[in-house]
């Protein structure tokens, strides 16, 4: 496996207390393939990220459990070979274009800085690769448009730009952390055709996190259902998204408005609001919005804390059967 | 860029000659009369007459200060004083030269105590400010906090006056504050500037912590710091080339305000080290009723003001390329 | 009934450079020419991408800001350039709901005060005191009227969207420009507040203006549906209409870019759209959107296309293009 995530644990400290936002998380991402997060705000999808590429402050975080990519643990490895690895082998595009690319350099020369920091060629080489990988990510006269600086570029320029590099030293994984969030549909279109052909050319491994389940459905293979730090629900795109298992993926989809479902029908959204982190429900995390907390029984739901099952495949974090699933899904 | 400096050039001009007016027609407004001083002791009035028409003062307010404007580029004869040639700011009858001599006798003083000092101060503040900033809470920081507050807090006549008494007199570890010019003797310009620099620096230096670790600190967090250390940019890189880029410009801000009001006069300074700057001067001249010092310091002071607003200005852009200078 | 009506709607900003002497160099055309009605008790809503004016145009409506040109007819009256006396009576009909419900909220203010404010402004005294009303209020948008004396941060952004929406109730508004209220809340929440909204609707017969960027959820709230595109309306009609058998270009592509939850594509044409938006200070000629349309042809360029009804369209499906969709 390419990149194994293990009981991944990250905790916060705070002046009100310690924030558990990433609870003994597993998951895997296979070569060459998507794997989308999806998860509203809260639900740990940008922290867990950030751990695997160890840019977590150590001074106020705590994390355990493990990260094995190509084979090698990243947890705990020292700070100058983490330095190495990321935007060499692991690469990551934010949310926000503009506030993401620094506003005092050229955005040629932050590109050519990544790969002349990873493969130590000269400078002229790194501007070279810097100004085929805007033209390979669809920037018109990259060779003019490397000596701008980011304010002088469009929202989807810069979120190429970013891409641009990201990719320059051909990573194995890409973490994308809301990448389309910040932009304009049509645009966000275009960046989301954009990772599908770089990845088809490159073999390039992608998270994909949004909050979205249209882009997930649109760009990832494999879907991880995030909730207050935990995975409620795993699976191909397909089955997560069609056979939904959890009753929160449920709510997900209830609460979206599609260009397609009967508009005579009201949203059907998850009641309440998603937990603080400081103080997590027991047991399930999502029991106190369930409208299910009642059919496993008395005090299952509330007691011990549901395991993805099974553990391979299409697996949800949920005590109920499924013939019990089968009978109340929406 | 030609345009911005067009643009500040004539801004520049237009303050300085307003400037010039403003206190051209207070001075007049003032109750002594300067034929009288510039007279002397016993002062018959055959004698006041005549310096008043040599020093053109039987003239309208608003003439003299033309005749004054115009001594600025031609030069000016003053019967029974002498010739002051251009640029003549005037003829001081109290130090009985031409205003502009004294002004460029005592212009290297106060240029090298303030650089020196300003040399000192923004390394050192910058430096204590960024490592602060990157130890947040931890005992170095809060060091530098409670020291930067100290040094807000303290006076320089204070601290001068101890460091004067300690270190010099009683510790003989410094030689007594002298200016010798840099050309002549540079370490003696050194040495004897020691003392004052480090003064000086205690009570900048802290203004500066303070003001790089706050911004340094926002910029830490900024999200294109966090990409830099995604892409690996060695912790030092990030620090260096990218935190530190947005905090220049509040420090080169401050800097430029600083630098502009001690070349103006750092009086306290001056005086507490006996130093014959254009700080001094402009006290003297003060005293004095001493009007072509008094305006040529002034000159000086705002001249300095203006122009390094506009070096600020221009380096803005140079700092940060959204920054348009129009 | 028509309870709200722009016409020819313009809002130009000035764009000020220039050398030696600042002066207006340019416009922004932010809105250019809008025609769209809001029927009493409906829903139009209003779609676009960034800096289409869809925002502007909402501003003009609630009159907070003054068309350049054009006319805003409320109930008949034309509140154009009506002052702000005169706008005073109407002020209460017409409400705003903005983005980001924190910062459209006093910190310093409790729940109650931000919901009574309105009713203090306005003298309204409505039956069973304020206090009872602002409880009714609370209680109606789905809080608990025991919150009354917490500040907003007390609350999740879900949470103060709804204060944000009982505050807009609390003058009984006939009309609610709603500023994209829903895109900075989490799904679920989202769905939550895109209901009640509903329901204030069926059950107070308010109308109205739902900006939004998010086609899918202006459909699910929305009776009609106007799309803009870079200061004017490209194309009208009601949700059905409009969103089964688009006729512009752009509403096609914008409609064929939101990504779907359905994995199975759908029989509908992907269209994807290529370059910028161009600058609204120097639009493209003609047809605005030609620049980037791929049926655009000559005349496109020369003449703006009329928003009229196309052949075989519904009554108020009209559409600004010369070589419509079939």
């Amino acid at each position: 496996m390419f990149l194994h995530v293990n009981d991944l644990t990250v905790d916060f400290a705070t002046e009100d207390g310690v924030v558990h936002a990433v609870d003994e998380l597993s998951f895997e991402v296979e070569r060459g393939s998507t794997l989308g997060v999806v998860g509203e705000s809260g639900s740990g999808k940008s922290v867990t990220s950030l751990a695997v590429l160890g840019l977590h402050d150590p001074r106020t975080s705590t994390i355990s459990g493990s990260v094995l990519f190509e084979g090698k643990e990243l947890l705990g490895a020292p700070r100058t070979a983490m330095e190495r690895l990321r935007g060499d082998r692991i690469a990551m595009i934010f949310q926000d274009p503009l506030t993401s690319l620094s506003p005092y350099h050229t955005v040629g020369a932050q590109i050519a800085e990544v790969y002349r920091r990873h493969r130590g060629t000269s400078r002229s080489a790194a501007w070279e690769r810097a100004i085929q990988m805007l033209d390979r990510v669809g920037i018109p006269q990259p060779k003019a448009r490397a000596e701008d600086y980011p304010h002088q570029f469009s929202g989807g320029m810069r979120q190429r730009a970013t891409i641009a590099m990201a990719l320059v030293c051909d990573p194995g994984l890409l973490i994308a952390d809301e990448p389309t969030t910040a932009l304009d549909v049509t645009v966000q279109a275009q960046i989301l055709d954009l990772l599908r052909e770089l990845q088809e050319q490159s073999g390039t491994a992608i998270i994909l996190i949004t909050h979205d389940l249209g882009v997930v459905a649109t760009a990832a293979h494999d879907v991880l259902v995030m909730y207050a730090g935990r995975a409620v629900e795993r699976g191909t795109v397909r089955e997560v998204l069609h056979e939904p298992r959890h009753p929160y993926t449920w709510g997900l989809l209830g609460s979206m408005p599609t260009l397609r479902r009967p508009v005579t029908e009201e949203l059907r959204p998850v009641r309440g609001a998603p937990p603080s982190l400081l103080n997590v429900p027991k047991g399930c995390p999502f029991h106190p919005r369930c409208d299910f907390v009642e059919l496993p029984g008395p005090r299952v739901c509330t007691g011990e804390r549901p395991e993805l099952s099974p553990p391979r495949g299409h697996g949800d974090a949920c005590y109920l059967t499924m013939k019990q699933k089968r009978e109340v899904a929406p | 860029m030609l345009r911005f400096a067009v643009r500040r050039t004539i801004a520049t001009a237009i303050t300085l000659v307003t400037i010039s007016a403003v206190t051209f027609f207070l001075f007049f407004a003032l109750p002594s009369d300067p034929a009288l001083l510039a007279c002397g002791k016993v002062c018959p009035p055959e004698l006041l007459a005549l310096v008043r028409r040599n020093l053109g003062l039987d003239q309208p307010v608003m003439a003299q200060f033309v005749a004054w404007l115009a001594g600025i580029f031609a030069g000016r004869d003053y019967p029974g004083l002498g010739y002051c040639p251009a640029p003549c700011l005037g003829y001081s009858f109290v130090n009985r030269a031409p205003v502009f001599e004294t002004i460029m006798d005592r212009l290297p003083v106060t240029l090298s105590l303030t650089i020196g000092a300003a040399v000192i101060f923004l390394t050192f503040g910058v430096a204590t400010g960024i490592l602060a900033a990157l130890r947040q809470g931890r005992p170095l920081d809060k060091v530098a906090s409670v020291a930067s507050l100290v040094g807000a807090s303290v006076q320089i006549y204070f601290v001068g006056t101890l460091a004067l008494y300690f270190l010099v007199y009683q510790g003989k570890l410094l030689p007594s504050p002298s200016y010798v010019p840099l050309t002549e003797n540079p370490l003696g310009w050194a040495t004897g500037l020691l003392l004052p620099w480090v003064v000086l620096a205690i009570i900048f230096t802290a203004n500066y912590t303070r003001m790089t670790r706050s911004t340094m600190v926002e910029n830490l967090s900024e999200d294109y710091v966090r990409t830099a250390r995604a892409k690996g940019m060695p912790a030092r890189t990030v620090i260096l080339r990218f935190a530190l880029r947005g905090t220049l410009i509040p420090i080169v801000t401050i800097f430029g305000v600083d630098l502009g009001t001690l070349i103006g006069g750092a009086i306290i300074t001056e005086t507490t080290f006996g130093l014959q700057g254009i700080g001094r001067l402009s006290v003297r001249a003060v005293t004095y009723s001493d009007l072509p010092t008094l305006m040529a310091t002034v000159l000086v002071a705002a001249g300095a003001i203006v122009v390094m607003n506009a070096v600020v200005d221009a380096l803005y852009a140079v700092i940060d390329p959204r920054v348009r200078l129009t | 009934m028509t309870l709200l009506e722009l016409s020819g709607l313009e809002k130009h900003f000035p764009v000020r450079g220039g050398f030696p002497v600042r002066r207006q160099i340019g416009r922004v055309h932010a809105v250019d020419g809008v025609d769209l009605t809001v029927h009493a008790g409906q829903t139009l809503g209003l779609v676009g991408e960034s800096g289409c004016g869809k925002s502007t145009t909402g501003r003009l409506a609630a009159r907070l800001l003054e068309p350049t040109a054009g006319r805003v007819l409320y109930d008949g009256r034309d509140i154009s350039h009506a002052s702000r006396r005169a706008l005073r009576p109407i002020r209460p009909e017409i409400q705003m709901i903005f983005q980001d419900p924190y910062s459209s909220l006093n910190p310093r203010h409790t729940v109650g005060a931000i919901i009574r404010g309105p009713m203090d402004i306005n003298g309204l005294n409505p039956k069973g005191g304020r206090e009872a009303r602002v409880r009714e209020l609370l209680e109606i948008v789905g809080l608990n009227p025991e919150h009354v004396n917490r500040f907003p941060h007390e609350f999740s952004g879900g949470q103060r969207q709804r204060i944000g929406i009982a505050r807009a109730l609390a003058l009984e508004p006939r009309l609610i420009v709603a500023d994209e209220p829903v895109s900075a809340l989490d799904v679920s929440i989202q769905a939550q507040v895109v209901n009640l909204l509903g329901r204030l609707q069926r059950e107070l017969g308010i109308a109205f203006l739902f900006i939004a960027h998010d086609l899918a959820v202006v459909r699910h709230f929305s009776q009609r549906v106007a799309v803009m595109y870079l200061g004017r309306i490209v194309e009208i009609g009601d949700r059905t209409s409009l969103y089964e058998s688009p006729r512009h270009p752009y509403t096609h592509a914008l409609l064929s870019a939101v990504p779907e939850v359905a994995v199975d594509g759908g029989g509908r044409e992907r269209i994807r759209l290529t370059g910028d938006v161009p600058s609204p200070i120097d639009p493209p000629s003609g047809c605005r959107f030609r620049t980037r349309c791929w049926r655009a042809q000559e005349k496109c360029a020369l003449t703006t296309p009329p928003l009229t009804r196309l052949q075989g369209d519904r009554d108020g499906h009209l559409t600004a293009c010369h070589y419509p969709l079939p």
